[in-house]
């Protein structure tokens, strides 16, 4: 188990030439993991002068400035993608989450009118991807084109979610079930006030993916909407991979930080919401994965 | 009958015992979720209970009865399944465009039927066959690179005895699996790109600058580094969870009858992990003819289609962009068939060896 750091008996000593190296593989691994955060962090924070002298390979920046965050926040396309990028993922989360946590109890409790035919339906999907232009057909003959809906409704419900909730839901003891039900709960308070509160934790983790994937979701925004309802990664997309010039959409202070930092610093941006809710996902999902990968 | 009822009569599953049928379902779920192995006793408990249920006779409530019984579950599982059939199996139906002279303002029912001819058009189309062979030099390279790299870092971590390095490590490495491809390929940019730290570092030494980025013949590999960087220490997971698994008493004999490390991880860790390996080679090769969309169609045109292209994002640009809907609709179709068949396949496959494979039926 994960405890203990303690050699078994029948081990051999490790011996310090093996640990050594292994420790220093795993140390290059780290490096090449990290490297790149770090100078993509300096070069967000240098002068013109710093990424020229160093001919782009910041790893502390001599003069550290804010200007290129200050240009970004100024207001302008960066700002209101920004917001709408953190609209969008909440709303769309919530939507998720009850639509995947609905189902998934639905499938969880045994002798539910259809429930085999349900749960076959949703896991079928997991098998075949229907694939751009039918989803694309789809979208427009529901009129969802341009609209937000279009970022959220076609990817509302994650099979592989609905599997790790339905899982977590299936080892509740029935016995809780039937003692709510002789107290006379329905099956909505049972849900409300049993099933959810004993499961916050791999909720806390659902809802974690599901954050993640609809912001760092760009594809259904190429696809279905235009540039006036673009979230924080199509404009990054914009800026750095498509060389788009910053002083045409970046309204507001001219230039006053180098382009590359301003490129920069918009994927720390973006970064930042990950980074910060990765210490709770970390906590929760290796259980929650191995849940979902040993199928229901 | 009423709804708040417990109904025993309507149960299917435990209906023999009838005394105590919580016991049993709970240890039908525990043994459920202790892994692949458990599958040929729950295979035995279902038959029985299907012989069970048989055997005595039970009163049936109609569909109509059951349906208000289960009115509020039916509520809660409403939005779900409503999702699945208009995001899932109503774009099915949309294939038919693969076989119409498909017009968007005419719609699917007025576009002329076409019967092959877009099929005819799409195999007489070099592209096409160049994007498949883009996707299966992808694929390949990323068998050989990035399937055995989380197995090779697992066995590494596993054999770590410090824990606290081996947290660390793992913190570091899963990381990358939670960032998005636009914000990888960014970063990529700033560190192999023209002007990125890799040039740099080949200039310093004296190789001349190299980006690998706009660099057509390199795609592939540069694809498949980006995935490796991004998901082999999530990779990891499943392998590490494999590695639990294995009998640590195994070890211990073969440690006492005189095997060497060595020959531990040959005969004992390794054949532990088939399974495992098995079954994600399985999956992979569901997806042979799908690699990472969002990744390359971001980069092609870095590279330009003719080194660029996939099959996926030939059917984005040349269907989306170019509104030959047809075609590549046509495209899409063929491809969801091959990689049906071929998990279909490859599962029969399994189970002739006597692997466990992704699905042993039911639940």
């Amino acid at each position: 188990m994960a405890g203990s750091s303690a050699r078994p008996v029948w081990m051999e000593k490790p011996s310090a030439l093996g640990t050594g190296g292994k420790v220093a593989v795993l140390a290059v691994i780290s490096v090449l993991v990290l490297y790149p955060f770090v100078s993509v962090l300096a070069t967000s924070l240098s002068t013109e002068a710093d990424i020229s002298r160093h001919g782009g390979l910041v790893l502390i920046p001599d003069h550290p400035t804010l200007a290129a965050y200050r240009t970004i926040f100024a207001g302008g396309v960066v700002t209101d993608a920004l917001l709408r990028s953190i609209l969008i993922t909440a709303v769309g989360t919530f939507c998720s989450v009850a639509a995947t946590v609905g189902m998934a109890y639905g499938l969880s409790r045994r002798n539910v009118v259809g429930g085999r035919f349900f749960l076959l339906v949703a896991l079928f999907t997991m098998l075949f991807s229907p694939g751009v232009i039918p989803n694309f057909l789809v979208v427009k003959q529901l009129g969802l084109l341009d609209t937000y809906a279009s970022l959220v409704l076609p990817t509302l419900v994650s099979a592989f979610n609905l599997v790790v909730l339905r899982s977590f839901f299936m080892t509740l003891p029935s016995e809780l079930y039937e003692a709510a039900r002789i107290d006379g709960a329905g099956d909505f308070r049972v849900l409300a006030r049993i099933v959810l509160p004993l499961s916050k934790g791999v909720l806390a983790v659902v809802t974690l993916f599901y954050a993640v994937g609809y912001w760092n979701a760009f594809f259904n925004a190429m696809l279905y909407v235009n540039d006036d309802k673009w979230p924080l990664s199509m404009v990054l997309r914009q800026f750095v991979l498509q060389g788009q010039s910053l002083s045409d959409t970046v309204t507001g202070s001219e230039a006053a930080a180098p382009a590359q930092a301003i490129q920069m610093a918009v994927v720390i941006v973006s970064l930042v919401p990950i980074l910060l809710v990765y210490p709770f996902l970390q906590r929760y999902f290796t259980k929650g994965v191995l849940t979902g990968a040993i199928k229901g | 009958m009423t709804a708040t009822e417990p109904t025993p009569s309507a149960v299917p599953a435990p209906s023999t015992e009838s005394t105590e049928p919580a016991p049993s379902t709970v240890s039908a779920l525990s043994t459920e979720s202790s892994g692949p192995r458990a599958v040929g006793g729950r295979r035995a408990a279902r038959r029985a209970q299907r012989r069970a249920a048989k055997a005595v006779p039970r009163r049936k409530l109609t569909l109509w009865q059951r349906i208000r019984r289960d009115k509020v579950m039916l509520l809660l599982l409403a939005p779900g399944f409503l999702y699945f059939v208009v995001f899932h199996y109503a774009p099915l139906l949309g294939y038919i465009v693969a076989f119409e002279d498909y017009q968007p303002y005419l719609g699917f029912v007025d576009s002329t039927f076409t019967g092959l001819a877009n099929f005819a058009q799409v195999f007489a189309d070099p592209a096409f066959w160049r994007s498949l062979l883009n996707t299966l030099e992808i694929t390949a390279l990323q068998l050989v690179f990035f399937f055995p790299a989380p197995i090779g870092l697992a066995l590494l971590l596993n054999s770590i005895l410090s824990t606290k390095v081996r947290r660390f490590v793992q913190s570091v490495v899963y990381l990358p699996h939670f960032i998005g491809w636009v914000i990888i390929v960014s970063i990529f940019q700033q560190v192999l790109g023209a002007t990125g730290t890799l040039p740099n570092l080949l200039d310093a030494v004296g190789l001349g600058r190299f980006d690998a980025m706009t660099t057509p013949w390199f795609f592939p590999f540069l694809v498949t580094i980006q995935s490796i960087w991004k998901d082999c220490g999530w990779g990891t997971i499943i392998f590490l969870a494999a590695l639990l698994n294995i009998d640590q008493e195994l070890y211990e004999a073969a440690a006492v009858d005189g095997a060497g490390r060595w020959q531990r991880l040959w005969r004992i860790t390794l054949p532990g992990l088939m399974p495992v390996v098995v079954l994600l080679l399985i999956l992979n090769l569901g997806s042979i003819l799908s690699v990472g969309f969002e990744q390359i169609v971001l980069q092609r045109n870095s590279v330009g289609p003719e080194h660029g292209e996939v099959l996926d994002t030939y059917v984005y640009f040349h269907g989306i962009v170019d509104s030959q809907w047809g075609p590549s609709a046509a495209v899409g179709l063929v491809k969801g068939f091959v990689g049906l068949g071929l998990v279909l396949g490859a599962n029969k496959l399994a189970h002739l060896f006597g692997q466990e494979g992704v699905y042993s039926g039911g639940r």
